[in-house]
């Protein structure tokens, strides 16, 4: 499938960490042609199975998006919410937003009117708490619809830039997951049967270690995790972030695999695919961190795809770098059944 | 009138660049009106009634919208901009805009991870920001913008709740489309219509416009800010969505028309019409500069009360509208 139509459909549903069966659904059906066997499992992860040959490899990208979640019903149709995952606080003002109540419910979270705002509030960013989802239902409705802990999610919207830019909603991780159905392509199209557990983890933005779970059960050999990152906006230092449409960041951490590293980057090399490398001196903030720590460990990669304007409504990608990404996955993989 | 709304917003047109929603508004002019352009870009329309009044009659809304001016390009292709007309910065960072030859960008914001916790809490100045459309030279941007041009808001109309709608630049095409309605019905008396332009940038077009109709009485059909949000309450409101139009005895630019004002209150409870006023004074429209032009008019402003005013998403209720567009019609009958 076209990579444009790929990720249309995968950030064009709903999946708030710890409400990603919609997401799950599409993501289940785009991955089932390229795999022997698929389940949802205990804690909701979609889990794929490839019997081949070589050693058993972990391919992870997670579901979940950041959001909002319902805190209180308030009066005049008006909702209280809080953050569900790292929300960008800065960009709730006025932004429409979908209540996954029992039926989607459509409103706009407030902004305050100037002749409400002091001259102490100017330029102040509003917290959650001081917001409110403006439904435009009456009690009653509400009440019937909407109730504490619906998730909130972005209102779904594609949108293409100049070149080959992307923006939308929930690309943090839903390209990784595009990545990965696309390294299953170029796979299969070249023949290889490689050993592989592919997981589209949940809850990842909230810390609620999903993909620990799914690591366990698959019981593998190595793992390589598929996120999105930083990369360079107005603001940035050019040695905090990465770059759009320069290809995969390759990742180096105390926690990540120092061979997995060098492979990935002499792959890159090998095959003339542009890559840059993402230094950081802890844990990575990724479900590699998580991965890593499972039964008596396992050796974990970490490959990022550049996003500008990560956990916000707007966020965007390049696709010749889903492209990147994905060879390079693949060539991994490819060289390990060898 | 939902649907004329709808059309009527989805249009760009920023203070100063009104020419494509004066062209649609135009081309839903009936047959028997005559109407003119003038220096400043306002569409005067003419509509004879069944009788000529003693004292004549201006009704008038604004076409502009708020929206945002391109100052700069960077070397990096990203586009720095002002606001036109007053945007608070927060409806700003991470909204898309559509830019006036169509391209999409969306308003950048550094990552929230990488930003220290004092900046999270503070909104960049507007000076800083950029719009980022994808283009990453100075070149490459410049094909599809120039300095002067504009960006407006890219949000589309949308009907929910109960009986709300949301959608960029209701303030003022809620008022043009009330005119528009006004225009395509038979009248009692003669009504001179003024699609005024540059009102978010200080009633500019109204005194042209004023000048060249020379009312004697004049209402100014608006969207006012209601400040009905949660946790709000008392007089901090200013108006209430769902309670009907909302006439002013009083805003930042005007106090007006004594008698006229206890008179349309009046007429509206008369009618049964739900009708309101704003329980502070705040705000400002056209009438500050009809009421100075020439000979001067006497004013008074009936607006639709709006949430969430000069941001992508303005929202309404639809009562609300319906509410206005009757005291716009018995004040019309009332005035013969």
């Amino acid at each position: 499938m076209d990579t444009v139509e790929l990720l249309r459909k995968l950030t064009a549903s709903c999946g708030v960490s710890g409400l990603e069966n919609g997401a799950a659904a599409v993501a289940k059906e785009l991955l089932s042609p390229y795999v022997d066997s698929v389940e949802t499992d205990r804690r909701g992860n979609v889990v794929g199975t490839v019997s081949g040959a070589g050693p058993k490899i972990l391919l992870d990208a997670h579901l979940d998006q950041v959001g909002f979640i319902v805190t209180s019903l308030s009066d005049r149709g008006f909702v209280k919410f809080d953050r569900c995952g790292g929300t960008d606080p800065r960009v709730m003002s006025a932004l429409p937003v979908i209540i996954m109540g029992k039926e989607p419910v459509y409103g706009v979270i407030s902004s305050v009117p100037p002749h409400l705002q002091s001259d102490d509030d100017e330029g102040k960013v509003k917290a959650a708490k001081d917001l409110a989802i403006d439904t435009g239902l009456s009690k009653e409705k509400l009440e019937e619809l909407v109730s504490q802990g619906d998730r909130v999610c972005f209102v779904p919207q594609f949108d293409k830039l100049l070149g080959d830019e992307i923006c939308s909603n929930s690309l943090d991780d839903r390209a990784g997951i595009a990545i990965l159905i696309r390294t299953l392509e170029i796979l299969k199209d070249k023949g290889v049967k490689p050993n592989l557990t592919v997981t589209f983890s949940v809850q990842e933005e909230v810390g609620g270690g999903a993909v620990n779970c799914a690591a366990f059960k698959a019981d593998v050999d190595m793992a390589i995790a598929v996120d999105v990152s930083f990369a360079r906006t107005p603001g940035c230092k050019e040695e905090e972030a990465g770059v759009i449409a320069k290809g995969p960041m390759i990742g180096t951490a105390p926690c990540l695999d120092h061979e997995m590293f060098e492979d990935l980057k002499r792959l890159a090399k090998d095959n003339d695919i542009p890559y840059q490398i993402e230094v950081m001196n802890r844990v990575t903030g990724t479900h590699a961190d998580d991965i890593t720590v499972v039964r008596e460990g396992i050796r974990t990669g970490l490959v990022s795809l550049p996003l500008k304007f990560m956990h916000t409504p707007v966020e965007v990608i390049d696709t010749k770098d889903i492209e990147f990404c994905a060879k390079l996955i693949a060539a991994f993989v490819e060289e390990k059944v060898k | 009138m939902i649907d004329l709304i709808k059309e009527l917003s989805a249009v760009q047109g920023p203070s100063g660049r009104e020419e494509k929603i004066r062209e649609l508004i135009i081309s839903k002019l009936p047959d028997d009106v005559t109407y003119s352009v003038d220096n400043l870009g306002n569409l005067i329309v003419h509509k004879k009634g069944a009788k000529t009044p003693e004292k004549k009659l201006m009704m008038c809304a604004h076409m502009d919208e708020v929206g945002l001016i391109i100052t700069y390009i960077t070397d990096d292709g990203l586009l720095k901009f002002n606001e036109i007309g007053g945007i608070d910065p927060a409806v700003l960072v991470g909204r898309r805009v559509v830019l006036e030859s169509g391209v999409k960008g969306v308003i950048a914001l550094k990552h929230i991870h990488l930003t220290e916790k004092a900046e999270q809490e503070k909104l960049p100045k507007m000076t800083e920001m950029h719009i980022d459309i994808g283009a990453h030279t100075k070149e490459e941007a410049e094909k599809y913008v120039s300095l002067g041009s504009f960006a407006t808001f890219d949000s589309d109309f949308v009907e929910f709740g109960d009986n709300s709608v949301k959608a960029k630049a209701l303030d003022d095409r809620v008022g043009c489309a009330l005119l528009l309605k006004l225009i395509n019905s038979d009248l009692p008396v003669d009504v001179d219509f003024a699609f005024d332009t540059q009102e978010e940038v200080g009633a500019i077009g109204a005194y042209a416009a004023a000048f060249g109709i020379k009312p004697e009485v004049c209402v100014v059909v608006e969207s006012t800010t209601a400040g009905d949000i949660d946790g709000v309450e008392g007089d901090k409101r200013a108006c209430l969505l769902g309670e009907g139009a909302v006439v002013s005895y009083m805003d930042r630019g005007t106090v007006y028309d004594n008698e006229l004002y206890r008179e349309t209150m009046e007429l509206a409870k008369n009618k049964g019409i739900k009708a309101q006023t704003k329980t502070l004074v705040a705000g400002g429209n056209d009438a500050r500069s009809v009421k100075v032009t020439g000979e001067g008019a006497r004013v008074i402003a009936v607006s639709v009360p709006t949430r969430y005013l000069h941001s992508p998403s303005c929202v309404m209720k639809k009562e609300d509208i319906k509410a206005t567009l009757d005291l716009l019609e018995a004040f019309i009958e009332n005035y013969a």
